[in-house]
């Protein structure tokens, strides 16, 4: 037997988490080197999955690991990566040690001589940004259908101690009222979630009694049932397949989010820390969108057609709906937020294109987006830490203080408004096209969203760093080495996808036709094709 | 030779990353190393031109395949560049003008403690134009498009401590974007009609497709220009733009951006020629921006925005060309190279002017300025002749083809058109001399101290009216400022003439633009003379209204065409009350809609829910005897349920 | 004599102890009441015991008894720490085991 890899991939963060929580109370220096350490050893480990992976090798998955688990209901711990996998692996192992190294000081003890002093448990936020890791990471590799859902469901009790446990220094209304609105933010984002994967495991429940009753044996084996569907031996009815699609489908709508199950992202992302709000948006929110590609779609093929207009309408609502409210924002992050739920209909808007040029865009948006909001985020973290509040209106004129920061603050938010030349315009370009190509109406009315995008950015832009130099922002120091070192590779990171995406696309493509050839469709054929010899001339 | 194409992008893209890059050591040297890019771009592009002049007409296509960029099913996008004659056309302009400006921006931006950034700015511009013109397909096109509009974007907003900098340059790339919405449904219609949006096979095939689809591309390929060639309706943002340094307004808002749609119209000639109906919109949008831009240059009094609206009408000339098809494309094209050399020549000398009066805009505060800047006046004055189309200078033999090209247009429409054109060259000529007359010529006004405008309110008053006021001191601008200009003029007075011996430039743009000789239903000379006579009658109206009777210092209340002008023709006001004010309320009302109702109804699941537990609640009150009965009524309706259910 | 007659009083007795139960406030009283029903639902399970000629009901019934004994122990003793400590036999006085 070869060496399992994929569950190294999401064992070493799994140790990491349980190590950093076992440092001892006053070692909190030790913990965080502890978490950067196994963070990049992650790293490591899935650039090893990604040099082991062969793009476009038979078979769907690779790198498969299969063991029974528990044998009465057929559960398996099945594990196997295709690219659209790999990418999403390599976006979460790349992202935490960033996160880790943005929230250095996030967790730290308050300083000062009161006596009732919030003793903030360092150990511990670090360990829960290394468990969440591990969970996100098997979710990726999970082609057994229950063992996804106890990890994307599991996912949600770290989320919630690193939303209600740790935010930003206290706003306006002193210490008790932001740890107020941190508990209900969190409690909220617990709440949706769990409505949404109760539902899913009634889906779950379904499935299994389906391919029990069908099958002889009920399997929850993704591999499996897709299998047992092109051979014709299992058949789900319209009825049952419409329903079960559905309950799947709520659980990953609340987490990717689509609009109207979108509002506990703005508080979640606005009361916690930056580099939780990242890995929120960033990291954990993919799995819902990741697994609207793997699941949904291959496992309700029919169902998933059936859905698409209504679906569609959906993202075009949250894209527009999304600009638009972070256009009305006050506070930086909840902009940023609302920001991420219009990227996010983007992201389902060319999943559900059924073409290769949308699904293949959703997969690069997925990746560029969490390295886009990452670095916006970041910077605004870092930003909103030096002068302790959120409010846009309480900036002005960084630029002339803090050059690099103000910088570095533009590029992101150029990336998020998907500018050419930077990695989010590759996606959001092919996910317009492939949406278009189908669904032309749809497409032209989500190519006013680019405009929409330019007008939060630039305006948030404009009232922070631009202008006369407010008093309190004098003095601001520029980034430092630690917060250089965390954005400049990921500005470096969006400038070479967005000149060259190749590699990734690669990665990708074979996987995107594997789930359009699973759904059974086809890209549209342009009404004039040109001659392939007057492009092979070239 | 092919190689040196990605070069030409390569060396001002390297130079931008340098500057921007390489933080305060580079500080001191650091406009030196911006310019010496801008040069090696220039000494690039010179032997890729004698490359071409030496083939044949019909070999002039160089490409250049660099790597494949986005390959997603059928879908291909290749980073490769082409250059043909229009390209290098472009590319000269682009980094001649180019490196003039840099040369120029050393002295002009000296005192500027961020100089370095500014020629990282401009250096990315340079990149930016570059891929523009140089793209072989239309999407890498587009990285260069909105690769300028960023850089236009830092440029406008160079002074961020300004607000209404800030405001004006997010305003230009707000605008803009709603132009690259179209160019992107364009390439979005190409992929689905041709499966590809490289140049050659898209313009190769357009006689297979359908003119309804070809109309549709057509028209999203003008708002696109519109957008980025400040056209109406989307030209409000040009104006605004003159907020950045003038250096700036020179190169990127009159000489090489603003035209990339005259550029985009042209590449994409073969598309409006199957599309007559998109033709009519282009000539339209044409002739009714050159008027626009003539009528608000009339009436500014700030010296930039009124070669800002100049700039508009003469790229609203370019327009209508571009849109007559194959007897128009070259000579908008021609008209472009001029109108770089002499309004790029105009921003410098009024930049020039500012540098030697304090920064100063308003021309009511300038007069006589001859004497003192011996230069500026003479490279002034024959950017003036040319633009005006004095007989030999450059715009004489470019605007009097375009007026030629309209009337040739034919029918009552080429009536129209052309009586547009003769219209735009005597209100060019009248704006043109106003601008000469209140600035060079006349009393020196800005000996005594201003007097607050009542016409303009908005304008806080000077810091020298509240203390002593102590004129400025107008002096000649240094040699790195003056030799530019001095260049640039020597482009406006010869380069009309050197492009039409032959027609040189015609046949030179031929192979790429196609051209056809016009039949105006007038005589060519006829045309001539009443482009001559106009412009006369221009010239005269100006000079009879500014240069015999004094300008007033204060800008009079004026004609109700005046006021609106000023404002410019209320665009803005138009724009402030429908989009920013009807967009600020959807906001508001859609963050309280979020707030209310999508997430009211969650809460108020939430609340009922809690509401119906307080309710529950209520039942278990502590006294034995109720729950006693409530044990008993159960047992009672479990019997009576159990006897119900054996009954039936 | 026939035995429905004995199921009649079993059912008489149980309403009188159920009314006792809900009507009364002195906790003995109540208290009493409940030995009634119980004490009704054993002369059913007795008279059913006789009526089918099998034992099961009569082995019930002493089941029955000894859980009332049961119940008589620990309920006395309630009654009687709640009088101590309060004064008074009403249940309507100790209502504080609520939510």
């Amino acid at each position: 037997m070869s060496f399992p890899l994929l569950t190294a991939t999401a064992a070493v963060p799994a140790i990491g988490a349980i190590a950093t929580a076992a440092v001892p109370a006053a070692k909190r220096t030790v913990a965080k080197w502890l978490a950067l350490l196994f963070s990049l050893a992650t790293l490591v480990l899935a650039a090893v999955v990604a040099v082991r992976f062969t793009p476009g090798a038979k078979g769907p998955f690779q790198l498969t690991e299969s063991h029974a688990w528990i044998r009465s209901f057929g559960v398996r711990y099945e594990l196997g990566v295709d690219g659209i996998a790999v990418a999403l692996i390599a976006l979460t192992a790349l992202l935490v040690p960033f996160v880790i190294l943005a929230g250095w000081h996030d967790a730290d003890p308050m300083e000062g001589p009161e006596p009732n002093r919030r003793w903030r448990p360092t150990q511990g936020f670090f360990a829960l940004i290394l468990a969440v890791e591990a969970m996100v990471v098997i979710s990726f590799e999970a082609t057994d259908v229950f063992l996804f859902y106890i990890f994307f469901e599991a996912m949600l009790i770290p989320m919630y101690f690193l939303i209600g446990g740790f935010g930003d220094r206290a706003g306006s209304g002193g210490e008790e009222h932001s740890a107020s609105l941190r508990s209900q933010a969190a409690v909220k984002f617990l709440l949706y979630n769990l409505a949404g994967g109760l539902i899913m495991l009634a889906a779950v429940i379904g499935l299994y009694a389906a391919t029990a009753d069908q099958l002889g044996s009920g399997t929850f084996s993704l591999t499996e049932i897709v299998q047992a569907r092109a051979d014709g031996k299992l058949a789900l009815g319209t009825g049952t397949e419409r329903l079960l699609f559905l309950g799947f489908f709520f659980a990953f709508a609340v987490k990717a989010p689509l609009w109207p199950l979108h509002t506990w992202l703005p508080g979640a992302m606005g009361e916690s820390t930056a580099p939780v709000a990242v890995l929120i948006t960033a990291v954990v929110d993919k799995v819902g969108t990741f697994a609207m590609l793997r699941f949904c779609l291959q496992l309700f093929p029919e169902a998933s057609s059936w859905a698409t207009p209504v679906i569609l309408v959906l993202a075009l609502v949250s894209i527009l709906y999304g600009a638009l409210l972070a256009v009305g924002q006050r506070d930086i992050k909840r902009l940023i937020a609302y920001a991420s739920i219009s990227h996010f209909g983007f992201i389902i808007m060319g999943i559900f294109a059924m073409t290769s040029q949308g699904q293949g865009g959703a997969t690069l948006y997925m990746v560029n987006h969490g390295i886009s909001t990452a670095a916006l985020m970041l910077v605004a973290g870092f930003l909103i830490s030096r002068r302790g509040s959120r409010l846009i209106a309480d900036y002005g004129g960084v630029q002339k203080a803090a050059p690099v920061l103000a910088g570095t603050f533009l590029v992101g938010g150029l990336a998020t408004l998907s500018l050419p030349g930077l990695a989010p315009f590759v996606s959001e370009f092919l996910v317009l096209v492939g949406t278009f190509s189908r669904y032309p109406a749809v497409g032209i009315v989500a190519t006013v969203g680019i405009v929409l995008a330019a007008l939060y950015v630039l305006v948030l832009y404009q009232r922070t760093m631009t202008g006369p130099v407010k008093s309190e922002v004098r003095a601001m120091p520029d980034l430092k080495a630690r917060e250089l070192a965390v954005v400049a590779p990921l500005i470096a990171l969006l400038l070479f996808l967005g000149v060259y995406p190749k590699p990734l696309t690669d990665l990708v493509n074979p996987a995107v036709d594997h789930t359009l050839s699973v759904v059974d469709q086809h890209d549209p054929r342009p009404d004039v094709p040109v001659k392939a010899d007057a492009e092979a001339a070239k | 030779m092919e190689n040196l194409i990605a070069l030409l992008v390569a060396a001002p893209l390297a130079g931008a990353a340098l500057l921007l890059c390489g933080g305060r050591r580079l500080d001191r040297a650091g406009h030196w190393i911006g310019t010496l890019f801008a040069l090696a771009s220039f000494a690039l592009a010179v032997p890729l031109f004698t490359e071409l002049l030496g083939r044949d007409a019909e070999q002039r296509t160089l490409h250049q395949h660099l790597f494949s960029w986005i390959p997603v099913g059928g879908f291909q996008a290749d980073v490769a560049f082409q250059l043909d004659q229009l390209s290098m056309t472009f590319v000269l302009l682009i980094t001649g003008v180019g490196s003039l400006i840099h040369i120029y921006s050393v002295g002009y931006m000296e005192h500027d403690e961020r100089r370095r950034r500014f020629f990282g700015y401009l250096n990315l511009f340079l990149a930016a134009m570059l891929l523009l013109v140089l793209a072989d397909n239309y999407l890498l096109l587009y990285v260069g498009w909105e690769g300028v509009g960023l850089a236009s974007y830092l440029l406008i907003g160079f002074w961020q401590h300004k607000p209404s900098a800030a405001t004006a340059a997010k305003k230009a790339f707000l605008v803009n974007r709603v132009g690259d919405m179209g160019l992107s449904i364009a390439i979005m219609l190409m992929f689905t009609t041709f499966g590809t949006f490289a140049f050659g096979p898209v313009l190769g095939a357009v006689g297979e497709t359908s003119e309804g689809k070809l109309t549709a591309i057509g028209l999203m390929l003008l708002l696109a220009a519109c957008g980025k060639s400040a056209q109406v309706p989307l030209q409000s943002w040009l104006g605004d733009a003159m907020e950045g340094p003038t250096p700036v307004s020179a190169l990127i808002h009159a000489a090489t951006m603003v035209t990339a749609g005259v550029y985009l119209i042209t590449r994409s000639g073969a598309i409006f020629n199957g599309a007559p109906d998109a033709q009519t919109a282009v000539v339209v949008v044409g002739a009714v921006t050159l008027l626009f831009g003539a009528i608000v240059g009339c009436a500014k009094d700030d010296i930039k925005k009124a070669l800002a609206g100049s700039t508009m009408s003469q790229i609203g000339y370019m327009i209508l060309a571009a849109g007559l098809g194959p007897i128009g494309y070259a000579f908008a094209i021609m008209h472009l190279v001029t109108h770089g050399f002499f309004k790029a020549g105009l921003f410098l000398g009024a930049g020039s002017v500012m540098h030697g009066m304090n920064d100063e805009v308003d021309m009511r505060r300038y007069g006589g300025l001859r004497k003192y800047m011996p230069v500026t006046f003479i490279t002034f004055g024959l950017g003036y002749l040319a633009i005006i189309g004095f007989p030999g200078l450059s715009g004489f033999f470019s605007k009097d083809k375009i007026i030629e090209a309209a009337f040739a247009k034919g029918g009552t429409e080429g009536w129209i058109l052309g009586g547009a054109a003769l219209l735009g060259a005597a209100i060019t000529a009248f704006y043109m001399t106003r601008v000469m007359l209140m600035t060079f010529f006349g009393e020196e006004r800005w000996r005594k101290a201003p007097t607050p405008s009542p016409a303009e309110p908005s304008v806080e008053p000077a810091a020298e009216t509240r203390g002593e006021y102590t004129p400025p001191h107008p002096h000649e601008s240094p040699k790195s400022m003056t030799i530019p200009m001095i260049l640039l003029a020597v482009g406006s007075v010869a380069a009309g003439g050197l492009f039409s011996i032959n027609e040189a430039f015609v046949k030179w743009l031929e192979p790429v633009t196609d051209f056809e000789h016009g039949h105006p239903p007038l005589s060519a000379s006829a045309i001539t003379t009443a482009t001559i006579v106009v412009m006369v009658l221009g010239v005269a109206l100006a000079y009879f209204q500014y240069g015999r009777k004094p300008v007033p210092a204060v800008a009079p209340r004026g004609s109700l065409l005046t006021r609106a002008a000023r404002r410019d023709l209320l665009q803005d006001d138009f724009n402030h009350a429908v989009l920013v004010r009807g967009g600020g309320e959807l906001t508001r009302a859609l963050v309280q809609l979020d707030h209310s109702v999508v997430d009211g109804a969650v809460r108020g699941t939430a609340a009922s829910m809690g509401g119906l537990s307080g309710r529950l609640r209520q039942v278990q009150n502590g006294f034995a005897r109720s729950y006693a009965v409530q044990m008993l009524g159960g047992a009672a309706v479990l019997i009576a349920a159990t006897l119900l259910m054996r009954g039936v | 004599m026939n035995p429905v007659n004995y199921l009649y009083l079993a059912a008489l007795l149980f309403t009188i102890g159920a009314a006792g139960v809900l009507i009364r406030r002195n906790a003995i009283v109540v208290f009493m009441c409940i030995e009634l029903m119980l004490n009704a639902c054993n002369l059913a399970f007795v008279a059913f015991s006789r009526m089918h000629g099998n034992l099961d009901g009569q082995i019930i019934a002493f089941f029955t008894m000894v859980v009332a004994a049961a119940e008589v122990v620990v309920g006395l003793a309630i009654i009687v720490s709640i009088f101590r400590t309060r004064h008074t036999a009403s249940v309507d006085d100790a209502s504080l085991m609520k939510l």
